[in-house]
C-alpha cells in the first residue's frame, strides 16, 4: 500500500515545481479581468458588497469612497500588470492606526470574490489576482 | 434491514438536528466568521478538523484572532461487512488551540455470526488537542503547522483482548502540515496535507491498543491531496498508513477519494469512496463514506 504515497509525493512536487515559476511582468491577468474597464466595475462591486457587509462597512462609512475606488482601481491594474500607475499612499501609510484585524482582511477578500462571481471573473484568473494581493496583507493588518 | 436503515438514517436526522441549531444560532455569531470558507476543514472520523480519514493542520471552525469556532458532525461509513458511524464536536480558539471529542461505533456485521462474537460492536471515545505551532494556510510564508495528541479509549475491551490487543486506551500524537498552493492546477488552487503520526492503534483502537505481534508505537504517514474547484467545492484523495500489531489479521493502510461542498460557513458536506482494505480478517472493505458538519 505504498503507492497512494508515492502519487501524492510525485503531485506535490508537480505542483511545487508549478509554483516557483513567476512569470516576469505580463499584462495578461489584467487583460483577463477586462483591462482598466473590468477592474473599475470589480471594484465597484466590491464596494457594493463592503455597504452591505455588517463586518467591515464602518471602516468605509466615513472615507472619500470615491478617492478610494479610484486608488483600489489603480492598485489593482498595476498588480496585474496593467499600463496604470499607483498614485496613493502605501498600505501601510492609508491602514495606519486602523488597527485592521485578519477576519477584517478576511471579510474584504469575501467581498472581493463575491463582486468577482458577479462579473462572471473564472475562478483561476480570480486566484491570479489573490495569488498577488494575498503577500500584502502583512501591510494592511495590525497597523 | 432494521439497523442498516437505521444506520443510513442516523447521521441524517443527527445533522437536520444540527441544521436547526446552527440556522438558529447564525445570526448572533455572524461577526464572529473570520476566516475564510473551508479553511476550517471538515471533520476527521477521530473529531479532529481536517480531512475524512486525517487530521490536517486547520482548526476546526472559522475563527481568527481573539474569536471562538466550533462544529458538531456526523459521519457514517457503509463497508461490506461492517459499518462505522461516528459523531463528534470541535472547539477552537483563536486559530491557534482546539479540543475534540469524537464517539465512533464499529458494528461487526456478517462477523457476530460467523465467528459467534459475544459482542456486535464495537465503541471508543477520541479526546483530542490540536495546537497550531505556526504558518498559515494561505497568507505566510510558512505553512501551517500543528501538533496534536488524541486520547483514546475503547469500550468493548473483551473482543480485541482475545485477538491480542494489548490496552483499552492509549496516548498517541500526530505533527502534521497544510498549505493551500494558489493557482496551482490549471489555475486551480491546491490544498497540500503531509503528517506524520506516532501510533500503536490496532484499527485506529476500535480494536485496542499495542499487539502480540508488536507493542510499541510506530511512526506512520498520513497525507492528502485537495483541489479547490471554487471556494465551496472540494475534491482530492487521502492517505493513511496503520501500523500491523495483530497476528490473527492483516491490517491495511487506508485511503479515499473525496467531493467536498461547503455551500455556506455553516453547513458541509462531504461524500467519498473509502478504501479501508483487509478488517479483522476480512478483505475488501471499501465503500462509501458521508459525512455531515454544522460550523457556528
Amino acid at each position: 500500500m505504498m503507492r497512494p504515497l508515492r502519487w501524492m509525493s510525485i503531485l506535490v512536487l508537480a505542483l511545487l515545481v508549478g509554483c516557483a515559476q513567476q512569470p516576469p511582468k505580463d499584462d495578461s491577468l489584467y487583460q483577463d479581468l477586462g483591462q482598466r474597464a473590468g477592474i473599475q466595475k470589480i471594484i465597484e462591486g466590491m464596494l457594493l458588497h463592503i455597504a452591505k457587509d455588517d463586518r467591515i462597512f464602518k471602516y468605509f462609512a466615513k472615507v472619500d469612497i470615491v478617492r478610494v475606488r479610484d486608488k483600489l482601481v489603480e492598485k489593482f491594474c498595476v498588480e496585474a500588470g496593467g499600463p496604470c500607475t499607483y498614485t496613493g499612499d502605501t498600505l501601510a501609510e492609508a491602514h495606519k492606526g486602523m488597527n485592521l484585524s485578519r477576519s477584517d482582511f478576511n471579510a474584504l477578500v469575501e467581498n472581493l470574490i463575491d463582486s468577482m462571481d458577479d462579473q462572471h471573473i473564472p475562478v483561476p484568473v480570480q486566484n491570479r489576482l489573490i495569488a498577488r494581493l494575498a503577500p500584502q496583507r502583512r501591510e494592511v493588518i495590525e497597523k | 434491514m432494521a439497523r442498516s436503515l437505521s444506520a443510513v438514517f442516523s447521521p441524517v436526522v443527527l445533522a437536520s438536528v444540527v441544521g436547526g441549531c446552527v440556522s438558529a444560532m447564525a445570526p448572533v455569531v455572524e461577526a464572529d466568521q473570520g476566516r475564510l470558507i473551508a479553511t476550517g476543514g471538515a471533520s476527521s472520523i477521530e473529531g479532529a478538523a481536517g480531512g475524512g480519514i486525517i487530521p490536517w493542520a486547520v482548526l476546526a471552525g472559522y475563527d481568527e484572532k481573539g474569536e471562538w469556532g466550533a462544529n458538531v458532525f456526523a459521519t457514517h461509513i457503509n463497508l461490506p461487512d461492517y459499518t462505522l458511524d461516528v459523531a463528534g464536536a470541535a472547539f477552537s480558539y483563536g486559530n491557534r488551540v482546539e479540543v475534540s471529542y469524537a464517539h465512533q461505533r464499529f458494528d461487526l456485521g456478517s462477523l457476530v455470526n460467523k465467528l459467534s462474537l459475544p459482542e456486535d460492536n464495537l465503541t471508543q471515545d477520541v479526546f483530542g488537542v490540536k495546537v497550531r505551532l505556526f504558518g498559515d494556510l494561505i497568507y505566510d510564508q510558512l505553512p501551517q503547522v500543528s501538533l496534536g495528541l488524541e486520547y483514546k479509549h475503547q469500550n468493548d475491551f473483551l473482543i480485541p483482548s482475545l485477538v491480542g490487543s494489548k490496552r483499552d486506551s492509549d496516548l498517541e500524537g500526530y505533527l502534521t502540515a497544510s498549505r493551500l498552493f494558489m493557482g496551482a492546477a490549471f489555475g486551480y488552487n491546491v490544498v497540500v496535507n503531509g503528517g506524520l503520526r506516532y501510533s500503536r492503534a490496532n484499527e485506529t483502537g476500535l480494536l485496542g491498543f499495542g499487539g502480540d505481534r508488536r507493542d510499541t508505537r510506530s511512526v506512520l504517514k498520513e497525507g492528502s491531496v485537495a483541489l479547490l474547484f471554487n471556494p465551496r467545492w472540494a475534491v482530492g484523495v487521502e492517505y493513511r498508513e496503520k501500523p500491523d500489531n495483530l497476528s490473527f489479521a492483516g491490517e491495511s493502510d487506508w485511503a479515499d477519494m473525496f467531493v467536498g461542498w461547503f455551500p455556506n460557513k455553516h453547513v458541509s458536506v462531504v461524500l467519498a469512496y473509502a478504501r479501508l482494505g483487509e478488517i479483522a480478517t476480512l478483505d475488501n472493505q471499501n465503500g462509501t463514506y458521508l459525512s455531515v458538519q454544522g460550523s457556528f
